[in-house]
């Protein structure tokens, strides 16, 4: 299939699918909990209602209150396009493409905290201070995964780290892929606010983190931080799906589906993890964040030995 | 036979790291007994072609180590009724940070061993290092005498790895002298804790310096 | 022509605070005549640096100047042009902040005597740069060791600015003992002064004196630098310095170390693996517990400092790389980690020097320099707001501005030495990026703290309810300090070649410097992503914006969980922002608390207070320095204030001298 259509599936996809993601985890949850739960597609209702809404702003913000939910969204946007779904091709893909990576998310986190410092609450301040630990602790995790794949695949793109060697590399080396393969789900868990890190559900300003950063948002900047929330999730998904499911069948055609079946299998897997497990003690955190650094640690020290 | 070797020698060593870094008992004893159910199918892996009495020692470890042992365990922490370790000597990350800095050592360490040509580039033996650092650990920084068992427990499941290297050359006389070091060990344990959680009704051991009048 | 441009520059601009000695201290004639020929000789020298980077020409001029056959010998090569960059910008730039910063008719005592001292400054550093012999780089470092000293110490009726002098004092007095040290070494390795002798009568280094000669170069260049455990200076230097002094502190003092290091390895062309791991592992050390410190402080120049600090950190991994490199035989590391080394420098001498022009104006402005008295200064300072933030997105490391192009670079080094599995490889250095996203993520907690606590929120004090926006003329160097951090990230192949000379002249053995740069980092791709970062942004605030406009827009209060009285202090302040990176890294910092006692019956006011004093400072070595002044108290019985004693010391002194042999 020639690249043309494939970058067109790849961007049709990373623009349609992500509010599914989290309509998918919702009901896995509500499934859980034995109730029906809502539809499968309220986060695009909610979407579509936010950017119809009007907008109250606090009087104590400056443009950098607006500029957080842009940032966060066009971000996200650019990151996915590095992200190869299906073989090894992206839409961009150059050498050193997964350090800007990284660092399009840093940018992104930077004005998320900045816009909930903008409002001068002490709610927000805290999910911020939370939010900036936390992401001290899942980088080293995330880069350290990143040399992992490095290693392995002997290139420095990231659609050719995670690509068609995989699964070659899975019987290779399948210890240190495990290995990455647990830290990096722990890296999703916390930069897309889950259970065990932060609860998405909580009504407690005090437990939350993500929730509590975009308390004082409302409207169409709103839809904007809730649509750049679910491409982050589509994006470390894809991530989790590239390196657990490295299947390529000799038809395009048939890889697509695959991947979108990989991304809801991902997708509930997390939203079992969520119902089963309770949210850590704020404490305990940094904890389990060093262990997902130690362990991505342990596949490098496995394949260098 | 070494690439299913290495998955199960990971967990082990992972387990490690659960044992030192979380505060509730239930949980540790969990993943100690876990660590023990791989331990004992991992000679299946590394000889394999064992024969009838190799299979009756696995399958006796597993039970000891898997499910009589925390089961013993965890009666005696109902009896004494603690859940929770709350303030070790030294704190959970550092722990798992000093957990982490001794398994590198024992990494960097296991090169420089005299061992035989086939188990130099087995994890097997930085691994078993590793879990008996770990034990080590827990057993001088944990307040509460369970999980000074527990460390102990973690100990001997580092050295019942490394004695697996010696299966070949000595298959009976390791596995049993091992096993029966364990249960005495944990037997004395128990009983001590009896009378310690008796005298004290409490299992913190910092109370056992009151004795040194 | 460029030396002779480089060589008349240093001069004027080391001779400009002079003339506004003549002047009256009332009078601002004096500044505005020292501030045109600081900018003339500045322009000179930047004009000079242009036109070799063009041309790549260049010619030493050398003189016979003293006797006993000491010569001036200067040249400019690529190392020297990359490095008089930051001199002449900042010192150009900082002067004209001078003249809103500093005016003469507000500063009267010590107005004329600072712009001296900035103008020798400058030109100190241009001379260390272009020194071709041990002599001149020797005096030019002391004429800039004392003119900082003096700088420093500006506002001397303060004590903190006198016990900040002092250490700084003693600090710079070990260095320059390392480096005679060092230039003796090498006088005696190499039989002459001159600075180049070295590489060309190569066989007389024996491996010990190699050795001998790097250790003192990382300890006196490392003091200048400040690398962790020797930056106990830095912090209280640059926070009690005038901003514009620090800012040149910062972002070209720290830089003469990088370059005397740069330089002293370049002339050993056989460096053993362990000197690159060791400026590696040094490098990330300083950055992480730099960084680390920069969180925890509440003192906004302090918190800058220490972030001097965590960015020298990642100069030295770039140079460390390009040592491991060299020792390995792989260019491709050399080419890396140079270039991120040398860029490194280049950007944080820009956004280092407009993060403390910010802080300047926030002083200027409000007359504090304490984090938790400000707050809310965006809407009244919104330039200085902007500056801010978009030094601390540079800062940072942050796509689309400068500073993420050289990490970029040091990032794919360190990856290539994990990577390529077939010829000797050091794959631990892999470690050492895990150990840089760590250096950017708490550099991100850092600034969104620092710009947070400053700028966003409400006032928290009358300090910044009463603060007013800084004049041009210190606005305009922020401008265009700003600019040059977004030009260079978006357009880095502009540097390319000055970046290539100064590879070239570091390690002239490596082949095609130039074409193997841009096929190992695709810069274009940098440019194209910047660009499209921006436009991305800009489409995106378009939207919004259209649909605000669409839609209703209220305004109302921040909503305080129901409060019936907020007020400010209820704000998230930088402490508490701070309080649990502190706490895990608090093995490092050893931060201390003052928490109130409980009360007997009635309540009482009282506070609470927690602070991040210098570990390294307050622990290790003010108790060492305090042993070894008891240890000498016992030589006190010398000293018994009699005459009479003294003669006989004398004539003691003279019988041994006498029956020396």
């Amino acid at each position: 299939m020639n690249t043309l259509v494939n970058n067109t599936i790849h961007i049709l996809l990373a623009v349609l699918l992500p509010p599914l993601l989290l309509g998918v985890i919702n009901r896995t949850k509500a499934i859980f909990a034995g109730r029906n739960g809502p539809p499968l597609l309220q986060p695009y209702y909610d979407l579509i209602r936010l950017f119809q809404k009007g907008s109250v702003f606090s009087t104590t913000t400056t443009w950098v209150f607006r500029a957080g939910p842009v940032v966060g969204l066009v971000t996200a946007a650019i990151a996915v396009l590095f992200v190869p779904l299906v073989n090894s091709t992206a839409p961009i893909s150059f050498k050193g493409d997964m350090i800007l990576f990284a660092y399009l998310l840093g940018l992104s986190r930077f004005f998320t905290t900045s816009a909930a410092l903008d409002t001068g609450s002490p709610f927000e301040g805290m999910g911020a201070a939370r939010e900036v630990t936390f992401a001290c602790l899942a980088e080293p995790a995330l880069f350290m995964g990143l040399l992992v794949l490095a290693r392995l695949s002997g290139r420095l793109e990231l659609a050719r780290m995670l690509g068609d060697s995989m699964a070659s590399n899975w019987t290779t080396s399948g210890a240190a892929l495990a290995l990455v393969l647990l830290s990096w789900f722990i890296v999703l868990l916390v930069e897309n606010c889950r259970i065990p890190f932060d609860d998405p559900n909580t009504h407690l300003e005090l437990t939350m983190i993500h929730e509590v950063m975009v308390l004082d948002h409302s409207g169409p900047a709103l839809g904007m931080i809730l649509y750049g929330a679910a491409l982050k999730l589509f994006i470390f998904g894809a991530l989790i799906v590239r390196l657990a499911f490295p299947i390529t069948t000799s038809s395009a055609w048939l890889d697509w589906p695959i991947f979108v079946l990989g991304m809801l299998i991902v997708t509930v897997v997390i939203g079992i993890v969520e119902s089963t497990t309770a949210r850590l003690k704020m404490t305990h955190i940094p904890i389990l964040l060093v262990a997902s650094c130690l362990l991505s640690g342990f596949g490098i020290i496995l394949l260098v030995r | 036979m070494s690439q299913f070797l290495d998955p199960l020698l990971i967990m082990a060593l992972a387990l490690n790291f659960v044992a030192l870094g979380v505060s509730r008992i239930r949980a540790v004893i969990n993943a100690i007994a876990l660590q023990g159910f791989l331990l004992g199918i991992i000679p299946l892996f590394l000889h394999p072609d064992i024969d009838i009495r190799g299979i009756v020692l696995v399958a006796v470890t597993i039970a000891l180590k898997g499910f009589v042992i925390p089961a013993f365990l965890v009666h005696a922490m109902r009896g004494a009724d603690i859940q929770h370790e709350v303030n070790p000597v030294v704190n959970f990350m550092s722990s798992v940070l000093l957990g982490a800095i001794g398994t590198g050592l024992a990494l960097a360490f296991s090169y420089t061993l005299p061992l035989l040509e086939e188990h130099t580039n087995l994890l097997l033996v930085p691994v078993a290092l590793s879990t008996v650092w770990a034990g080590f650990l827990m057993l001088t920084t944990r307040k509460k005498a369970i999980n000074q068992v527990l460390g102990y427990l973690l100990l001997e499941n580092g050295i019942f790895l490394f004695g697996l290297l010696l299966l070949d050359a000595i298959p009976f006389l390791v596995e049993v002298g091992v096993l029966l070091d364990l249960f005495t060990a944990v037997f004395v344990m128990g009983i001590i804790i009896y009378h310690i959680s008796r005298e004290f009704s409490s299992i913190g051991t910092e109370n056992l310096s009151e004795l040194k009048e | 022509m460029s030396e002779w441009l480089v060589l008349m520059g240093a001069v004027i601009v080391g001779a400009s605070g002079f003339p506004g000695l003549l002047f009256r201290r009332s009078a601002l004639a004096g500044q505005w005549l020292t501030t045109l020929l600081a900018v003339f000789g500045a322009g000179l020298g930047l004009m000079g640096v242009c036109w070799f980077v063009r041309t790549g020409e260049t010619h030493a001029i050398v003189r016979d100047w003293l006797p006993q056959g000491i010569r001036l010998n200067v040249a400019v090569d690529g190392l020297s042009a990359i490095f008089l960059v930051p001199v002449f910008l900042i010192s150009l730039l900082g002067s004209i902040y001078g003249l809103g910063y500093w005016k003469q008719t507000e500063h009267q005592e010590n107005g004329r005597a600072l712009r001296l001292f900035y103008g020798l400054l400058a030109g100190s550093m241009a001379f260390i740069v272009l020194a071709r012999n041990g002599y001149l780089f020797l005096f030019a470092w002391e004429i800039m060791a004392l003119s900082a000293f003096f700088l420093v110490t500006t506002e001397d009726d303060k004590p903190d600015v006198r016990e900040a002098g002092w250490i700084y004092l003693v600090a710079t007095r070990m260095a320059t003992v390392f480096l005679f040290a060092l230039f003796a070494l090498l006088h005696t390795a190499s039989g002459s002064f001159k600075l180049f002798a070295l590489t060309e009568s190569n066989s007389n280094v024996t491996p010990g004196m190699a050795t001998a000669i790097f250790l003192l170069a990382l300890g006196g260049f490392g003091i200048k630098m400040g690398i962790m455990p020797l930056h106990v200076w830095l912090p209280s230097a640059h926070a009690t310095a005038p901003s514009h002094v620090s800012a040149i502190m910062s972002g070209v003092i720290l830089k003469m170390g990088v370059y005397g290091l740069v330089r002293v390895t370049s002339l050993l062309p056989n460096p053993p693996l362990a000197w690159g791991a060791i400026v590696l592992a040094l490098g990330a050390v300083s950055g992480v517990l730099g960084v680390a410190l920069a969180v925890g402080q509440r003192d906004l120049k302090r918190l800058l400092a220490y972030s001097s600090i965590e960015n020298i950190g990642i100069i030295m991994m770039g140079l460390g790389l390009a040592l491991i490199g060299r020792s390995l035989g792989r260019p491709d590391w050399v080419i890396l980690g140079m270039a991120g080394c040398l860029l490194h420098v280049c950007n944080h001498a820009l956004f280092k020097g407009l993060m403390f022009f910010c802080a300047g104006s926030v002083i200027h402005g409000t007359g504090t320099r304490e984090i938790d008295s400000l707050g809310g200064l965006a809407k009244l300072m919104p330039w200085t707001a902007l500056c801010f933030i978009i030094g601390s997105v540079a800062i940072c490391g942050l796509p689309p501005l400068n500073s993420f192009v050289s990490e970029f670079f040091i990032y794919l080094g360190l990856f290539d030495t994990l990577v390529d599995t077939s010829k000797p490889s050091f794959a631990v250095a892999g470690l050492a990026a895990a150990a840089l996203a760590l250096i950017g993520a708490l550099a991100v907690a850092c600034f969104v703290k620092a710009y947070g606590a400053v700028f966003l929120g409400t006032a928290r004090s009358e300090h910044s309810r009463h603060a007013h926006e800084s004049p041009l003329s210190m606005l305009g160097p922020m401008g265009v300090l700003a600019g040059g951090c977004l030009v260079i990230g978006l357009a880095p192949s502009l540097i390319a070649p000055a970046l290539v000379s100064g590879i070239v002249t570091w390690a002239p053995n490596v082949a095609d410097v130039g074409g193997r740069l841009a096929a190992l980092a695709p810069l274009p791709w940098i440019s194209i992503m910047g660009c499209g970062l921006v436009a991305g942004l800009w489409l995106g605030w378009s939207v919004l914006s259209s649909r605000l406009r669409s839609n209703v827009v209220e305004h109302a209060s921040t909503w305080g969980c129901g409060y019936i009285a907020p007020n400010t202090r209820m704000q998230y302040t930088s402490s508490s922002f701070a309080q649990m990176l502190v706490d895990l890294f608090a093995w490092a910092l050893h931060p201390r608390t003052h928490r109130p006692t409980p009360f007997p019956l009635f309540p009482q006011q009282t506070d609470f207070r927690t602070e991040v004093p210098d570990v390294m400072l307050d622990q290790a070595m003010l108790p060492t320095f305090h042993f070894v002044a008891r240890l000498f108290t016992w030589l006190r019985f010398l000293q018994q204030g009699n005459v009479q004693i003294y003669l006989l010391y004398i004539f003691l002194v003279l019988v041994a001298l006498l029956l020396w042999p």
